[in-house]
């Protein structure tokens, strides 16, 4: 079985987050990125699946910022057997661009199963696991929280709400958004990363941006006033725990 | 192109859930600012039964197909596509949830619409426009959609579900798409939640934990504040991925809907995913180390602190 799984940079959710001057994007700068956290789902699932049936695994991202080189090469320390990285430097791209571009690399190289994140806090469409399986006419499953290799395809668990899930059997070739492993991604050692970045062995692949398709247009870009609405308590913890206790009071429960 | 707007609703095991009302109640107002009527589709095997109970839409649009046994991802996008060509309707509003994520975008593909996800409004009257929430609900953005038409995908609690669920002549036709389903993804049945150890929908106060709990350790005590309150631990989903809660303590879109008296929020971001599921708690308590936290937008109290400061500070108070 070949499993190729798409990676994202997203801003760090940790840092504080600014915007540019003309209000419609952040100020990109001086900000951090890392994988986005359902990739690294996505890529834990795929690892479990080579630890079973002995699958080659591919990770795939694009363009050549520094972090997209930092994000394959920890994906190869942690199991990856190979790491491709499409385009140069590609711009803004749509949501449905960037299903082409990976519709078109992993058109020629037929993988079994194609993985993403269910989600990429940063993107206003959304959905590329969708995309890229109406690209390439394959079945998808979004919101997945476990894979299980089976004759004649993969059974997977799709979580719907209030815990309830259901179970699908899909016929490969497909495409999952993960939204959990089974198990919680595991961590590696920055020296073996440090090993990976050493041993350099990144693909590239020359890619095309496609024209963009008229579609959304960013007008104004907010950062919610924080705590609209909320009162907001003053002072160190002992006066904080002093204000809440006071609230619970109210509330009749303490 | 008519002015119309047509909901893609949903249902779980023969009940419409709730979001589809709220986006029925949305659609009305859209349908008013574009002189158009409210079109729903109801698809699945033994939709017909679940067409009476669509009052508040001006048309009930039945797709009853056998072969769309529960949720169908290959099946249900491609149906809804088919009713898209077919209805032309100028706005198509579908839930931002795990079946609409399925079928939102493979429905923009198929009818060539632009797509517009995580709204939290939308507007006609003057062109078509959305507010969406980015970055885990840490940014609001107002979008402008460039064509006439486009497909949004639409957060829980957009409009009052209330006002989705009568108004409407609910005239029910029934629509046969005749697409060609391809077979390859076979549903195998849902599975329940297991009963938990705690309920925590029962609960009067909830300790909430997030991922700024930072490890399993820690939990113990959140316990004990939330046992000394006379109340339970629950958590985010990222606490409850980790293994470090089961999942029947997890509060939010995939989890639980709770509404304690008490909801007391320690290291939660407020994800629009997490707030899904506790925006009706009577009283709201936020602490969160970072001042752009989105949870001190839901909150009714807050404090800008470390939980780990604030935490034992708490505990000495309740229990003497
Ligand atoms: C389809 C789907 C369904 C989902 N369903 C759910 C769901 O049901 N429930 C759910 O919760 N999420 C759900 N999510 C995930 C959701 O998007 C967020 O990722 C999640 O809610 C974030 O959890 P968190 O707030 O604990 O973590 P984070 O967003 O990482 O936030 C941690 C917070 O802790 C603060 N913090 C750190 N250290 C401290 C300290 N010492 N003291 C005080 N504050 C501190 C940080 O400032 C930060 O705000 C879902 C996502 C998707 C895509
Ligand atoms: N530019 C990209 N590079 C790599 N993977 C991507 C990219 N955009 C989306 N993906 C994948 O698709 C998932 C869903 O992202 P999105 O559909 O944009 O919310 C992400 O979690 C990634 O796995």
């Amino acid at each position: 079985m070949k499993i190729a799984v798409l990676l994202r940079p997203v801003p760090d959710p940790v840092e504080e987050l600014e915007l540019s001057d003309d209000g419609t994007d952040l100020d990109r700068d001086f900000l951090g990125y890392v994988l986005n956290e359902f990739d690294d789902h996505a890529l834990e699932e795929a690892l479990l699946l080579k630890d079973e049936t002995g699958a080659e695994v591919s990770v795939w991202a694009l363009g050549t910022a520094d972090e997209v080189d930092q994000i394959l090469y920890t994906a190869l320390a942690k199991g990856a057997d190979r790491a491709c990285k499409l385009g140069d430097d590609l711009g803004a791209l749509d949501s449905r661009a960037q299903a082409t571009l990976f519709a078109d690399a992993l058109g020629d190289e037929a993988p079994d199963l194609i993985l993403t994140g269910v989600q990429a806090a940063d993107e206003l469409v959304g959905q590329v696991a969708v995309l890229v399986a109406s690209a390439l006419d394959l079945p998808h499953v979004e919101v997945v929280v476990g894979t299980e290799p089976v004759d004649g395809g993969i059974r997977v668990t799709k979580e719907f709400w209030g815990g309830i899930t259901g179970d699908y059997q899909v016929a490969l070739p497909a495409v999952l958004g993960i939204q959990a492993a089974r198990e919680a991604p595991r961590y590696v050692a920055v020296s073996r990363v440090r090993q990976a970045q050493q041993e350099g062995n990144l693909e590239e692949r020359d890619v095309t941006a496609p024209e963009p398709a008229p579609g959304v247009k960013v007008v104004e870009m907010r950062i919610p006033e924080a705590g609209e609405g909320a009162e907001m308590i003053e002072g160190d913890e002992a006066a904080a725990a002093d204000a809440i206790v006071e609230i619970l009071r109210r509330a009749g429960v303490a | 192109m008519s002015d119309n707007v047509l909901v893609i609703t949903e249902h779980l095991e023969g009940e419409p859930t709730e979001i589809s009302f709220e986006l029925i109640a949305l659609g009305r107002r859209l349908a008013a600012d574009l002189g158009g009527q409210v079109e729903v589709l109801v698809a699945g095997d033994g939709a017909a039964a679940m067409a009476d109970r669509f009052g508040g839409a001006d048309t009930v649009l039945v797709v009853d197909d056998a072969r769309l046994d529960g949720f169908d991802p290959e099946g249900h996008p491609r149906v809804a596509a088919a009713v898209v060509e077919a209805r032309n309707p100028k706005v198509v509003l579908v839930p931002y949830t795990s079946e609409g994520m399925d079928v939102a975008s493979e429905l923009a593909a198929r009818t060539d619409l632009p797509l517009v996800s995580y709204c939290k409004d939308v507007r006609a009257a003057d062109g078509l426009a959305a507010t969406c929430q980015l970055y885990a609900g840490k940014i609001e953005a107002d979008v402008e959609v460039e064509g006439d038409r486009a497909v949004f995908a639409v957060l829980s609690g957009a409009a009052p579900a209330a006002d989705g669920m009568s108004g409407g002549a609910g005239a029910v036709e029934t629509v046969d798409v005749g697409v060609d389903l391809p077979g390859r993804v076979q549903a195998l049945g849902f599975t329940q939640p297991e009963a938990g150890d705690v309920d925590i929908t029962a609960q009067d106060v909830l300790v909430v934990v997030g991922r700024g709990i930072e490890s399993e350790d820690n939990i113990a005590e959140a316990e004990e504040l939330a046992e000394a309150l006379g109340g339970a631990v629950a958590a985010s989903r990222p606490v409850v991925d980790q293994g470090w809660l089961p999942k029947t303590r997890q509060v939010g879109k995939s989890g639980l809907t709770v509404k304690p008296k008490v909801y007391l929020a320690l290291g939660v971001s407020g994800a629009p995913e997490h707030v899904e599921g506790m925006r009706d708690a009577a009283t709201i308590i936020a602490v969160n180390t970072d001042p752009q936290a989105p949870i001190f937008g839901v909150a009714h109290y807050g404090w800008v602190g470390d939980l780990f400061d604030l935490v034992p500070e708490l505990l000495e108070r309740v229990e003497s």
